[in-house]
């Protein structure tokens, strides 16, 4: 997508995003669940993949397979040829500086516990704070939980609004001497939120203090610059992308990097071993140990290009229509409450019916053919700030159209007639 | 009927919407919290035994139609049996649950709880339905622990 913007200059009235092409390019979409076409509003969880992806994944173990930074043989020099393509296709999709700032994880999560345990317990120590906010997913609030309970910090937490959205005053009223860390969300999974980033690297950096992004909600809705944005580590995951599982990537600041021990010790992040004293292996190897997905690598890769053929623009106007369709059709539902009404926010509707539980309304709009996710959606603190146990959750993605809204709203009264 | 129509019969909405026994016993002699992970489910059961037999029983907590209703109904069932009823009853209820859906419809001695048999058709559902059960069963035992459907 930033190839896309870096030539073209943004179009003031986009033409319409031709979702039913995009459509034809994701061969899940059009299977049948229950009978009834499928209506894939599940895309916060994991996104479906485009033919791109699924051609390089079998291309990959069909002609190219061999293993990586060793051989001498033709297909190893090929397979390592296309992975370290791969980093430089994500090098450019998040405008990082420098390509050995990509780091290849297996997710989100792991990139979160690689800068929480690598620069977490090198530079964090006994009464200094790390600051997250109140609607993390899980996968940023334990991994500084279990740094804490190791290195005897401590960890803070900004406070959100009833709309879902981040309290800037009190962040700033956090900030102070002994915060070291600061670990947020660019999109709120639970709640759509889009989360002042640039705002948020400004004041943390004004205290010196290093700020990684949680981009795994918003790789798939919004170009990410993580110079524009500044921000020091950016995580996302492949597979929420529309690429495989398994895959993730680890921006980081190459200063930082340089200065952090390895995350895992193994092979291919070694540069000389004896017994007596290991050399590590320079950036982004020292951080890659062992045998990575490689096929999952190349076709993180397929997914990026399929996403620079986009126009964003047109990809931005229609998930904002969808988002705004979507939530005026489903207030209209009586008993109806949107959890996460932020001012700024990604397709994401979260919701609870009165007297009806999540898990209740997931089953009987799953016989409908629309899967969406019942649950606390893996943000137990957002779900008790909001005083629920629970929210059902459409989540969208650009290949979604009005009409399976219509059905997911069609699909909700069947919930009221069922608990009528 | 269509596997939903099975699923949330008229008893089980009955249940959830008027939950029996839906309060706590304050003179419990045994009581434990049940979670399930997956969902947020949360159960806690309080229990009165006189002479190894269930005296009371009474349940409160948060969860979906199926959880509740399976709570509701287990409670109705087990007030008055032994513990040794109790577990063989358990050990029924998690096999019309988890067993071959097809096999369920011949009485198990269950009585009302095959009401619950609609729940085999769907698995995710399944840890639902089984909470209250595990739960009961770390009461009896006196377990410290949570009862968790993991």
């Amino acid at each position: 997508m930033k190839a896309a913007q870096d030539t073209q200059k943004p179009d003031l009235c986009p033409g319409l995003l031709d979702v039913e092409s995009i459509r034809k390019d994701f061969p899940l979409l059009v299977r049948r669940v229950h009978g009834k076409p499928l209506v894939y509003f599940d895309n916060g969880a994991t996104s479906q993949k485009p033919h791109p992806v699924i051609d390089a994944l079998n291309r990959y173990y069909t002609e190219e397979n061999s293993n990586i930074h060793r051989g001498v043989h033709y297909l190893s020099e090929l397979a390592t040829s296309l992975y370290e393509e791969a980093r430089k296709k994500l090098r450019r999709f998040v405008n990082a500086r420098r390509l050995e700032e990509i780091i290849f994880v297996r997710g989100t999560t792991e990139a979160i516990n690689l800068v929480a345990q690598s620069y977490g317990r090198k530079f964090l120590g006994a009464g200094d704070e790390i600051v997250v906010s109140a609607m993390e997913h899980h996968s940023n609030i334990v991994p500084w939980q279990m740094l804490c309970e190791q290195v005897g910090a401590r960890l803070r937490v900004i406070p959100i609004n009833h709309d879902g959205e981040l309290v800037l005053d009190e962040f700033r009223r956090l900030l102070n001497q002994r915060t070291k860390f600061v670990s947020i969300t660019h999109v709120s999974n639970a709640l759509g939120t889009v989360v002042p980033v640039k705002e948020v690297v400004k004041l943390a950096h004004a205290g010196g203090v290093p700020v990684l992004l949680d981009g795994a909600q918003a790789v798939p809705h919004l170009p990410v610059d993580v110079q524009e944005i500044d921000c020091d580590f950016y995580a996302f995951s492949g597979h929420k992308m529309f690429g495989p599982t398994g895959v993730g990537v680890l921006y980081g600041r190459a200063e930082l990097l340089d200065k952090m021990p390895p995350y895992q010790g193994g092979g291919d992040m070694i540069s000389l071993v004896t017994f007596e004293k290991t050399h590590y292996n320079v950036l982004p190897y020292k951080f890659e140990a062992g045998t990575p997905n490689i096929a999952g690598g190349i076709g993180l890769g397929a997914a990026v290009d399929y996403l620079a053929g986009l126009d964003w623009d047109q990809v931005a106007a229609h998930e904002k229509d969808l988002l705004e369709y979507a939530t005026q059709a489903i207030t209209k539902i009586d008993g109806l409450r949107i959890i996460g009404t932020a001012k700024e926010k990604a397709g994401v509707i979260s919701f609870v019916l009165d007297h009806v539980h999540a898990h209740d309304v997931g089953t009987i709009l799953d016989q409908e053919g629309v899967a969406v996710r019942a649950g606390h959606h893996c943000a137990m603190p957002v779900m008790q700030r909001f005083g629920v146990p629970a929210t059902t959750r459409a989540s969208f993605a650009f290949y979604n159209t009005r009409a399976e809204i219509d059905v997911l709203v069609g699909a909700l009264h069947r919930v009221l007639k069922v608990f009528g | 009927m269509s596997e939903l129509d099975d699923l949330y019969q008229e008893v089980i909405l009955d249940h959830n919407k008027s939950p029996r026994n839906f309060r706590a016993i304050a003179d419990a002699d045994h009581k434990a919290e049940g979670y399930n992970p997956l969902c947020g489910d949360q159960v806690t059961i309080y229990l009165k035994m006189e002479n190894g037999t269930i005296q009371d029983i009474s349940f409160q907590g948060s969860g979906c139609a199926i959880s509740k209703a399976s709570a509701s109904l287990m409670t109705a069932e087990l007030k008055g049996k032994t513990a040794a009823q109790a577990q063989c009853l358990f050990d029924s209820v998690h096999q019309m649950l988890t067993g071959e859906c097809d096999e369920q419809k011949e009485g198990q001695g269950l009585g009302k709880l095959t009401i619950l048999s609609g729940v085999c058709k769907f698995p995710a559902r399944v840890k639902c339905a089984s909470l209250a059960w595990h739960t009961v069963k770390s009461a009896l035992k006196g377990e410290g622990a949570a009862a968790t459907t993991e």
